[in-house]
């Protein structure tokens, strides 16, 4: 039986019955999930989450799903790594990978829809819908053929088919609107309203944005129970930002680990940064920016959760960073060749982030880091396929390719 | 009858213009600002517009060309 035992507003703290709603009626703030801490803090312990399944599931006691809905495709508990080399090329003493590109879709989305299909189908939802430009749509779409329920993404009409792929394969009904990105924004948000349809970050956000909690609380675990002291995420909504900060508080509050301070970075791309800009301009009113960057899986231009993602760093003694796009480029490279991690554009630009807060002092190169690597590259290939190791072409013989091995620069083994 | 929630975003002179005033007056809707946080050069406003469909529809799209950026209460819904 879940915990979860209301929806409340951030903002008036009303609360509401645990259903398919995302505003509170008064105010307009957002709602959150609400849980009965005792009830958690007198079952919870390390053993228990030890003895649950290698997925998202060993924590179920903390997320708002009942354990007879569970619609699972074995999210989570993905690889921490050591990042020793990394570390050394970017002077740090202490560096680990959380490495989420490990997830049945290749992103952390699935986190997040994981704990958003299920709930759906707890509220007796037979269809999941989303409207989005790739990992969403993709780990929907996965989640409703897992779940024999109904799929219905909504894709602006000018997305390269490619993208679409990753989703279509699972048979979801595919609706291309034409229109702008803000028509697809204003025709969803209307369309949570009218049908009986959970779209899993409109209708059921409360839901869908618990999911990434587990984030932290597989860190805290794989470290050996304890929190790192320094944290460098992407920020897109800002929702993603603020939840790894919350699991690792609501792991200190049950006892789980030490209470350290955990400080939170946040990683954006210069050509969608609102919420660095923000953070740089020191106010907490998030201006709406037209996204132009090739980190597309960041590119909230509006961004639901700002406020309160300022608010955690605020609260961490955080910061922000924004990275330009050939920094994006030189950071997923450099994930790739040091640790063997091939990171979307996401993933470049929280490791081009990371190198920007060492520069900018705002982590402590001798600490406990954490990266959060959150997607795959094969998702945004397009992005470093100019920029990578071109094959050396040679003739079937022995000769052509000794001539052609000795010319190449970075060949294995050249020069000795 | 439709409910419609939005926030609007106001920049530069756009912020000095009475805008949710005139949106009561020149069409058949009624205003309920619930939350909002406005500067001098910056703000937003969040909203409740009651009407009829048409006529929501119609006043967003006169808010729009006023220079006011309206989004859905919960922000970008289109993620990656």
């Amino acid at each position: 039986m879940t915990y979860a035992t209301s929806l409340a507003c951030r903002e008036c703290a009303r609360e509401f019955p645990l259903e398919a709603l995302h505003v509170c009626d008064f105010c307009f703030g957002p709602l959150e999930v609400a849980y009965d801490h005792d009830g958690i803090q007198s079952k919870i312990t390390r053993e228990r989450i030890e003895s649950g399944p290698r997925s998202i599931w060993r924590y179920i006691d903390l997320l708002p799903v009942d354990e007879d809905f569970i619609v699972d495709l074995n999210v989570g508990w993905t690889p921490l790594l050591k990042a020793d080399r990394l570390a050394e090329r970017l002077g740090m003493r202490e560096l680990w990978i959380k490495n989420d590109t490990c997830n049945p879709s290749w992103s952390f989305k699935d986190r997040v829809v994981a704990v958003a299909s299920s709930r759906a189908k707890q509220l007796g939802f037979q269809t999941l819908a989303c409207a989005s430009t790739g990992n969403l749509a993709n780990s929907v779409s996965a989640h409703a053929a897992r779940a024999g329920m109904e799929a219905i993404v909504f894709i602006p009409h000018d997305l390269e088919a490619g993208k679409v792929l990753g989703s279509a394969i699972y048979n979801p009904t595919i609706v291309s609107v034409n229109g702008s990105y803000d028509d697809v924004n204003r025709l969803c948000s209307e369309l949570a309203d009218n049908r009986h349809w959970a779209f899993v970050n409109i209708n059921v956000r409360p839901y869908y944005a618990e999911g990434s909690r587990t984030l932290a609380y597989e860190v805290a675990e794989q470290l050996g129970w304890r929190a790192p002291r320094q944290v460098v995420a992407p920020m897109a909504s800002g929702s993603l930002f603020t939840k790894i900060h919350k699991g690792f508080q609501e792991f200190q509050r049950y006892g789980l680990i030490e209470e350290t301070p955990v400080r939170m970075i946040g990683a954006q791309a210069e050509g969608c940064s609102p919420i660095t800009t923000a953070w740089r301009n020191e106010t907490t009113n998030i201006r709406p920016v037209k996204p132009d960057t090739i980190a597309k899986s960041l590119a909230i231009g509006n961004p639901a959760d700002g406020y309160y993602a300022l608010k955690t760093m605020k609260r961490t003694d955080g910061g922000a960073t924004a990275v330009t796009d050939p920094e994006v480029v030189e950071g997923i490279r450099m994930l790739a060749e040091c640790e063997g991690v091939f990171a979307e554009t996401a993933g470049g630009v929280t490791v081009a982030g990371l190198r920007q807060a060492i520069a900018n002092e705002q982590i402590d190169p001798d600490e406990t880091t954490v990266a959060f690597i959150t997607g795959g590259g094969l998702k945004t290939a397009d992005a470093v396929v100019e920029h990578v190791t071109q094959p050396i072409p040679v003739e079937g013989t022995l000769q052509s390719f000794e001539d052609a091995f000795a010319e190449a620069p970075q060949a294995v083994g050249v020069g000795g | 009858m439709a409910t419609r929630r939005v926030r609007f975003t106001f920049e530069g002179d756009a912020v000095k213009e009475p805008v949710i005033y005139l949106v009561g007056h020149e069409f058949d809707v009624v205003t309920n600002i619930r939350m909002a946080d406005v500067e001098h050069d910056f703000g937003w406003v969040v909203l409740e517009l009651d009407g009829d469909h048409d006529e929501i529809d119609r006043a967003l799209a006169w808010v729009e060309a006023k220079g006011v950026r309206i989004d859905p209460v919960a922000g970008d819904v289109v993620e990656s």
